[in-house]
């Protein structure tokens, strides 16, 4: 590489990195201050673009056209952010933690069908930008003028919101709500106020990234997903809630990919690595490094931590199912083994898939609710489960040791990812949970003769014994009843109570002598085992697994699981899991724009049950009860 | 469905001597694709099949009864994918599967599809496994698979005679495979040391100017390219503003098929080597016949996506017929060697290895009236452009 060369991708990674600081810079300001964990943020992100391209056909594509589109569709985002905070997330603040995030999901369901059917489904290309629509000579390499514009734009609002948050008293006041916002609110600080204009602000800078990028990138249905986990790992590498430091991270991510990209193939003594193919995870990366060394980020100060959510359900006190919970749960399981002859096939392959995903589920809300760690990359455990017994069956073992090999394969991954993990707290663990999920998705999706790459592995078939659904069913069920009926008993156990102990008040969980980290890597392998269980379970009964296994979304499907029935809930995994299978399975039969209307399921269970579907039925039990 | 099914009737009643028997079960065709996560190309694939089924039950249905599509969104998942496989062999009791989009979601499919012996007609996947190394008897794939395709495109690339290639793809199964194909091809047809130079971008996510600039500074001669959709585009755009394409010879795959292509208009590249589908150009009676269809049915022109879907439900209406029965082993031995008609002519699933001979088109790019065209364009036959019987045959297990 000369030097030319080497100036010329220096300057493109600035450029991404000023576009990525855009977005991730709204996502630490409505996280700072709200500690709303806003998954919607690459939806308007999204949004900024189409509205855009849809204002420059109107306004024409003169200078005055383009840029006013610009201005004005990141207005129309702000506005769009604005009614999201105050029809739905202002109702649910109270909730247990991250419910936000379960409504925020279903934001994002919403608005991608909506955007499919005001758009339509081609890519929507835009004008270049007026003024900028040609190249640079810089060195030697044409650098296309509007890469530089980018590259000031990021620098310059980073200064207007460092002007803002420092020079006015509007910035005061989000200080000190970023700081405590209890302390400010005691203070008088209009918080309800204060939320909405900054989630408004927050949507106005996702809005404008994504009318940015109009030239470079025609306005496409993919471009929320595509936005939100790197926007997050930014934000989390910067430190939560620092705009600078949101500013650092993104230069830091953008240059390293444009260096991994420009690298190319590089031998070394003997083997040679691929840099190119590393951009699938380069951030990931970075942020597991980071967060290794600095576990609050680059800038992220311990005062910016979430403060725990002592939500008054989780305080009270624990008591162990008693024998009338023990029955019910017996009655249940015997009434759910009579299913194969009151439904069809199709009710077994169902229930069969709920029942895995309740104990996925059961497994993250031992993690999340009892343990306290929320977790963002679940799906990592659930994935090595399926992968551990698909690659034992590929080397010629039976399905039964197969089975056995896929909790041990989980309970590996999560005792040494556990291990950096349980040293970090809320957020940034849970981002570093995803860190490694990433990284063991990319490691299945590029290691072809092992994994079999992006086609995963087929013809992982059950024994012969196990081959008929009913038969397969009810191993399931059996294998499900028995490790969440483990679980339940594992969470009211003195070990539970110590892991709940360390959630609550790690300090004085200490001079109790709890060791609160090894506690916690237990749970965490704990968890991390079951789900293995659950993804073993899961590939013999689809045939095959691919790295969809252990993606994000299945992360995220099984949060959503967790929240919907209820974080504390004891029946609110299997709830939830079952609400949400059902959901989705009968909605894309029902109609075609099912993603919106199982997203706006989700938000009439998240406001109607804050508390899960599990913690309202246990609320009616007790009051039942009383 | 109902609606449109008591229309297709009513149209076949009135105009037709053979119309379907009065209250005899339609066949149902078990469908499943991701139509939410590749809209742009299967919005038009589900037009082609409401296409082709109103035209076989308007012809009096197949075997006397109606044909039904009952189609599901498998979510670009494969296991979602094989639940909604389930749904439809176990409570619809489709007489086949079809469909399926992305080549891990074929794979499963196919898979199933072998487990429960049931047929499988993957109609988009473009995967070479799905006929060769995970081949089985239950499955057969109408498009050209990705190393004919890429096969459509060598011999151009191998006359250039030029030393040094870039290549840059999308970093999955199909990326992979078009890369890997064209390598070996382009080895064997052009002796004496050519050399590559690779960038695998992340599906949907390309970050166009490092890559742009990594291909500039490899100094290639010519560049082979398997991006499409959104990365196409911006691979497009950056591509010209820093001048890569610059005396530089350019093959894309799939680059022309009017779901990219179009997205592009007035920018669209010149003089591309790419496979697509000129639809306004094909002057065959039997595409002219398709098209006015579509267009009239739609007011929209078709895409390759249409002729896909439509095509798809044409091959399953005639290997019904052929089978003379739903029975699935009865099928799947009428579809080995089935022959039946679609918009790019007379297709045929060979019985060696259930590849259809279905082809594309092979031509250049050129701008016309502010949009993207294929010119100097040719049919290329599918049976042309495969391996030898014997090399096929020591492939599949």
């Amino acid at each position: 590489m000369t030097l030319a060369s080497f100036v010329a991708q220096l300057l493109n990674g600035l450029a991404g990195a000023s576009a990525l600081f855009l977005v991730a810079a709204g996502l630490t300001l409505i996280f700072g201050v709200t500690r709303v964990v806003n998954f919607a943020h690459g939806s308007l992100y999204m949004l900024g673009a189409y509205a855009a391209w849809a204002l420059v056909q109107v306004l024409g594509h003169g200078p005055l056209g383009f840029w006013g589109s610009v201005l004005l569709a990141a207005a129309a985002v702000a506005v769009v952010g604005a009614v999201i905070e105050v029809l739905l997330l202002k109702r649910i603040y109270a909730a247990p933690h991250l419910l936000q995030l379960t409504a925020t999901f279903g934001v994002v369901l919403i608005v991608r069908d909506a955007t499919l059917a005001v758009w339509g489904a081609d890519d929507l290309l835009g004008p270049r930008a007026p003024g900028f629509s040609g190249a640079v000579d810089v060195f030697g390499s044409a650098v296309p003028s509007y890469e530089l514009l980018l590259l000031a734009i990021g620098p310059a609002v980073l200064l207007l919101l460092w002007r803002l948050l420092t020079g006015t008293r509007f910035g005061m006041l989000v200080r000190a709500a970023t700081e405590n916002r209890l302390l400010a609110g005691a203070l008088g600080v209009d918080e309800r106020r204060l939320f909405t204009t900054v989630f408004a602000i927050g949507a106005f800078l996702a809005g404008l990234a994504g009318a940015l990028q109009l030239p470079r990138e025609p306005a496409n249905l993919g471009m929320d997903l595509a936005i939100i986990a790197e926007a997050f790992v930014v934000t989390v590498v910067g430190g939560l809630g620092s705009i600078p430091g949101a500013f650092l991270a993104a230069l830091l991510i953008g240059v390293v990919k444009a260096l991994c990209v420009s690298a190319g193939t590089v031998a070394f003594d003997g083997f040679s690595v691929d840099f190119p193919k590393l951009t699938l995870v380069a951030e990931f990366v970075v942020m597991a490094l980071v967060l290794a060394v600095k576990p609050q980020g680059l800038l992220g100060s311990v005062a910016a931590m979430p403060p725990t959510t002592q939500v008054a359900e989780q305080r009270a006190l624990v008591v162990p199912p008693g024998r009338n919970a023990a029955l019910a749960g017996l009655a249940a399981l015997a009434l759910t083994a009579l299913l194969p002859f009151a439904g069809d096939d199709y009710a077994l392959v169902l229930a069969t898939d709920v029942l895995v995903f309740a104990l996925f589920a059961a497994s993250l809300q031992f993690m999340m609710g009892t343990g306290g760690m929320a977790s963002f990359g679940h799906a990592a455990y659930f994935g090595l489960g399926a992968y551990g017994a698909a690659i034992a069956v590929k080397h010629g073992a039976p399905m039964e040791l197969a089975l056995c090999l896929a909790p041990l394969a989980a309970l590996a991954g999560a005792l040494v990812f556990g291990w950096f993990c349980v040293r970090l707290s809320g957020v940034y663990l849970a981002m570093l949970t995803l860190a490694f999920a990433q990284i063991v998705w990319s490691v299945a999706f590029q290691w072809d003769a092992v994994t079999g790459g992006s086609n995963g592995l087929v013809g992982i078939w059950p024994a012969a014994w196990l081959a008929p659904r009913r038969a397969y069913f009810w191993f399931a069920l059996a294998v499900c009843g028995a490790a969440l009926a483990a679980l339940a008993w594992i969470a009211r156990s003195p070990f539970g109570y110590a892991l709940r102990a360390g959630r609550d008040s790690p300090l004085r969980a200490e001079a109790l002598g709890i060791d609160v980290r090894a506690i916690q890597w237990t749970a965490f392998a704990i968890a991390g085992t079951f789900a293995g269980v659950a993804g073993g379970l899961f590939a013999f009964s689809k045939g095959s697994i691919s790295p969809e296994t252990l993606a994000i979304p299945r992360s995220v499907d099984a949060l959503v699981m967790v929240l919907l029935g209820g974080i504390n809930a004891l029946a609110g995994p299997l709830l939830g899991a079952a609400a949400f299978t059902w959901l989705a399975d009968t909605l894309a039969r029902a109609t075609e724009y099912w993603r919106a209307v199982l997203g706006g399921a989700i938000l009439v269970i998240v406001l109607a049950f804050p508390l899960g579907i599990g913690g309202a039925l246990e609320r009616l039990w007790r009051r039942a009860a009383r | 469905m109902n609606i449109r099914r008591l229309v297709a009737a009513a149209i076949g009643a009135a105009a037709f001597a053979l119309p379907p028997a009065a209250g005899a079960q339609p066949i149902k065709l078990g469908e499943l694709n991701s139509y939410k996560v590749f809209p742009a190309f299967l919005e038009p694939y589900r037009k082609g099949m409401d296409l082709a089924l109103d035209e076989v039950n308007a012809a009096g249905g197949v075997l006397g009864r109606p044909l039904e599509i009952v189609s599901r969104d498998d979510t670009g998942n494969p296991g979602d994918a094989v639940r909604v496989a389930e749904e439809l062999i176990s409570r619809e009791k489709v007489a086949l599967l079809m469909g399926t989009f992305a080549s891990n979601v074929g794979l499963a499919v196919s898979d199933l599809a072998r487990q429960r012996k049931l047929p499988f007609l993957a109609a988009e996947p473009l995967t070479d496994k799905l006929v060769w190394e995970n081949g089985n008897k239950y499955t057969f794939r109408l498009r050209a698979s990705t190393y004919m395709q890429t096969a459509m495109l060598v011999p151009e690339a191998a006359k250039l005679g030029r030393k040094r290639w870039a290549i840059v793809y999308p970093n999955y199964e199909y990326g992979q495979a078009a890369t890997t194909a064209f390598k070996k091809q382009m080895i064997a047809l052009q002796p004496g040391g050519i050399e590559f130079v690779e960038q695998a971008v992340p599906l949907g996510k390309i970050d166009t100017g490092p890559v742009v600039q990594a291909l500039i500074d490899a100094k290639p001669d010519a560049i082979f390219s398997s991006l499409f959709g959104t990365d196409l585009a911006r691979f497009v755009r950056e591509g010209q503003l820093r001048g890569l394409f610059k005396d530089r010879p350019v093959f894309n795959l799939l680059g022309g098929e009017p779901e990219y292509l179009d997205a592009l208009k007035e920018e669209a590249p010149v003089g591309w080597w790419v496979t697509g589908y000129p639809w306004y150009a094909i002057d065959t009676a039997e595409h002219r016949r398709f098209r006015d269809a579509y267009q009239a049915k739609f007011s929209d022109y078709p895409r390759l996506g249409s002729v896909v879907g439509y095509s798809a439900v044409k091959a399953a209406a005639a290997a019904i017929r052929k089978a003379g029965s739903t029975d699935a082993e009865k099928l799947v031995a009428a579809m080995s060697g089935l022959a039946f008609d679609s918009p790019f002519g007379r297709i045929t699933f060979r019985a060696l290895d259930h590849q259809s001979t279905m082809g594309a088109y092979v031509g250049r790019t050129a701008v016309k009236d502010g949009k993207g065209v294929m010119v100097d364009w040719r049919y290329a036959d599918g049976r042309d452009y495969l391996p030898s019987d014997d090399t096929v045959r020591r492939m599949r297990p």
